[in-house]
């Protein structure tokens, strides 16, 4: 998987846009030195990137997120810091947008930056399992919104399926068409499937993922 | 696919609402519940519902008011500054007999309090939610499925009673995310409703829906044919459920979120050998007396654990007629009641009854 100088996951509200940029970051980190994780959540001001920050700051991931987030404070505030992701081009970014258009309003104010800087990759988050993305139709109107709203494009999407701490392997792999479909209905490619790593401990279990889910990427999906 | 999605609590209420044939919502956004508004604004255009965001939550429980006049099912949801604002509309929905489902998603208070989860509203929705001699039912559920099953069952107690039926749960309810099977509700036949607003097609005689009564002894009148009603309602409808009660010394009582902290107490304590179980309450109002007098029979004492200044505790006291002692375990302000806290509190209600 190719790491863009600016990675931004979007998407449906719930999708799971938080848990994914964050093990993302992690997984960036291995590869580059300098590592910034966004959130840009002007949305939900609960179970934000904040709930991770010993994890992000013990592996030297520099967090750039609202000091209101997770307290009783409900201030859609985005951080000055956040625009340090486009002035020092030498930095590996992850941006995390709130969900759904409203979500991906708070873009719209870096969109010139980030269309204008490096390639950049904006990836649509999709859980088939969530009641109000399960058709095409449904997908494609929430990409266009977000579109609309953050004036950029998208250029992938994540299939990130699932059904939180009682999801199955197979519930996982019952989802691939809908993922391959969803990628030729939106003409964008399948980035990654999104699979919790619990999933995956036996070498049994690890074949059979990686036989059925197209650009396997195993990730911590949630705490117990 | 298999039929289970992965729904927030405030999700499933609104698409248990949607099952049971609500298609008019009015409502006024506040966290940690304007999911449902949200989820609604989705849904009923397509559904060619109605939604309606009001210009306050006052107006919002006066368009519920029209809305069941009329003889649809409609709701309204807010959490609790904003529920608190519907105090008003509660009182005449009920002065009018009208059914009416409205949802609170409990946030820390008083005042504008803060937006982590509580149930500090416990006493507004089982004893005054607005002025004069009135009840709501009030349901409280304690999963994300339970929120979409009593938001469905909500509409056709409402509809069976002519009362506002209450949902009362905390923001976690509300903010969490389980998987859900939304098959488990189907919509039975149309209510007959013969009272409301429809036009008389020079039929009949006009309706009249009003809480207003010029003679003193007509208003008594009705007033105690509402509480006939109520007196039904407190026979038939108390919801409860017993975890490990049977042969329990000390009993749990909780409600909601709390109760699913009470079910992780209970099993540590039990491998300890402590003999401990849990009446988790469903409906607050009408409030599971019988139960819990019969337990009283049996056992030593009583743990009372809610996220609120010991409210429902009251109402453990008086269903047991302060037969055994009531321990009270709360946390309030947006603060959750941890298992550990809960486990000192059995510990110290058996050590009671040891000594």
């Amino acid at each position: 998987m190719r790491l863009a100088r600016v990675t931004v996951f979007a998407g449906h509200f719930g999708s799971g846009k938080t848990s994914l940029a964050v093990a993302y970051a992690l997984w960036a980190k291995q590869q580059k030195d300098r590592v910034i994780l966004c959130d840009l959540d002007i949305v939900n001001p609960y179970f934000r990137m904040a709930n991770a920050v010993e994890d992000l700051k013990g592996a030297g991931i520099r967090l750039v997120t609202s000091r209101f987030a997770n307290t009783n404070v409900e201030a859609p505030a985005i951080p000055a810091e956040a625009l340090a992701l486009f002035d020092d081009t030498d930095i590996t970014g992850i941006i995390d947008l709130g969900g759904d258009d409203r979500g991906a309003l708070a873009l719209g104010r870096y969109a010139g930056l980030l269309r204008s800087g490096d390639a950049y990759e904006m990836l649509l988050v999709i859980n088939q399992f969530r009641p109000l993305t399960r058709s095409f139709s449904d997908l494609y109107e929430i990409k266009n919104e977000i579109e609309t709203a953050s004036k950029v494009g998208f250029t992938g999407i994540v299939n990130n399926s699932n059904l939180a701490a009682e999801t199955t392997l197979q519930d996982v792999i019952a989802t691939a068409g809908f993922a391959t479909e969803a990628s030729k209905k939106l003409a964008l490619p399948l980035k990654m499937t999104a699979l919790d790593k619990r999933l995956i401990q036996s070498e049994e279990a690890k074949e059979k993922a990686l036989l059925a889910l197209d650009e396997l990427f195993p990730i911590a999906l949630y705490k117990n | 696919m298999a039929s289970k999605v992965l729904m927030k609590g405030n999700e499933a209420i609104a698409e248990g609402a949607l099952l049971a044939g609500c298609r008019h919502y009015f409502g006024y956004p506040i966290t940690p519940q304007s999911e449902i508004a949200a989820y609604m604004a989705k849904r009923m255009p397509k559904l060619k519902g109605t939604f309606l965001q009001a210009e306050s939550e006052v107006a919002a429980i006066n368009m519920v008011i029209g809305a069941s006049a009329a003889g649809v099912r409609a709701m309204t949801s807010s959490s609790s500054p904003g529920f608190a604002l519907k105090s008003e509309g509660l009182s005449y929905l009920a002065g009018c007999d009208l059914p009416a489902v409205v949802v609170n998603i409990q946030r820390g208070g008083p005042g504008l309090g803060g937006i982590q989860p509580s149930q500090a509203d416990y006493y507004h929705a089982t004893k005054s939610a607005g002025h004069g001699d009135f009840h709501m039912l009030v349901l409280a559920p304690n999963s994300v499925q339970e929120m979409l099953d009593y938001a469905f069952d909500a509409f056709d107690l409402a509809d069976k009673y002519r009362i506002t039926v209450a949902l009362l749960a905390d923001g976690t309810l509300g903010q969490m995310m389980e998987p859900v099977d939304t098959t488990t509700k189907v919509q039975g036949p149309p209510v007959v409703k013969p009272w409301a607003l429809t036009g008389t097609e020079e039929k009949r005689k006009p309706n009249l829906i009003s809480s207003l009564y010029l003679m003193p002894e007509e208003l008594e009148a009705t007033v105690f044919e509402r509480y006939e009603r109520y007196k039904v309602i407190e026979e038939k409808e108390p919801r409860y459920e017993g975890y490990l009660t049977d042969d329990a010394d000390i009993v749990v009582v909780a409600y909601g979120a709390t109760s699913r902290i009470a079910q992780n107490a209970i099993d540590i304590m039990r491998k300890e050998g402590v003999k401990v179980g849990l009446l988790r309450l469903i409906t607050l109002w009408p409030f599971p007396k019988k139960p819990l007098y019969d337990l009283a029979q049996k056992a030593s004492s009583f743990v009372a654990a809610e996220l609120s200044m010991g409210q429902m505790a009251d109402d453990v006291e008086l269903a047991i007629r302060c037969q055994k002692p009531v321990l009270k375990c709360y946390r309030t302000g947006g603060v959750i009641i941890t298992p550990e806290e809960l486990l000192q509190k059995i510990r110290e209600a058996a050590s009671i009854q040891t000594s």
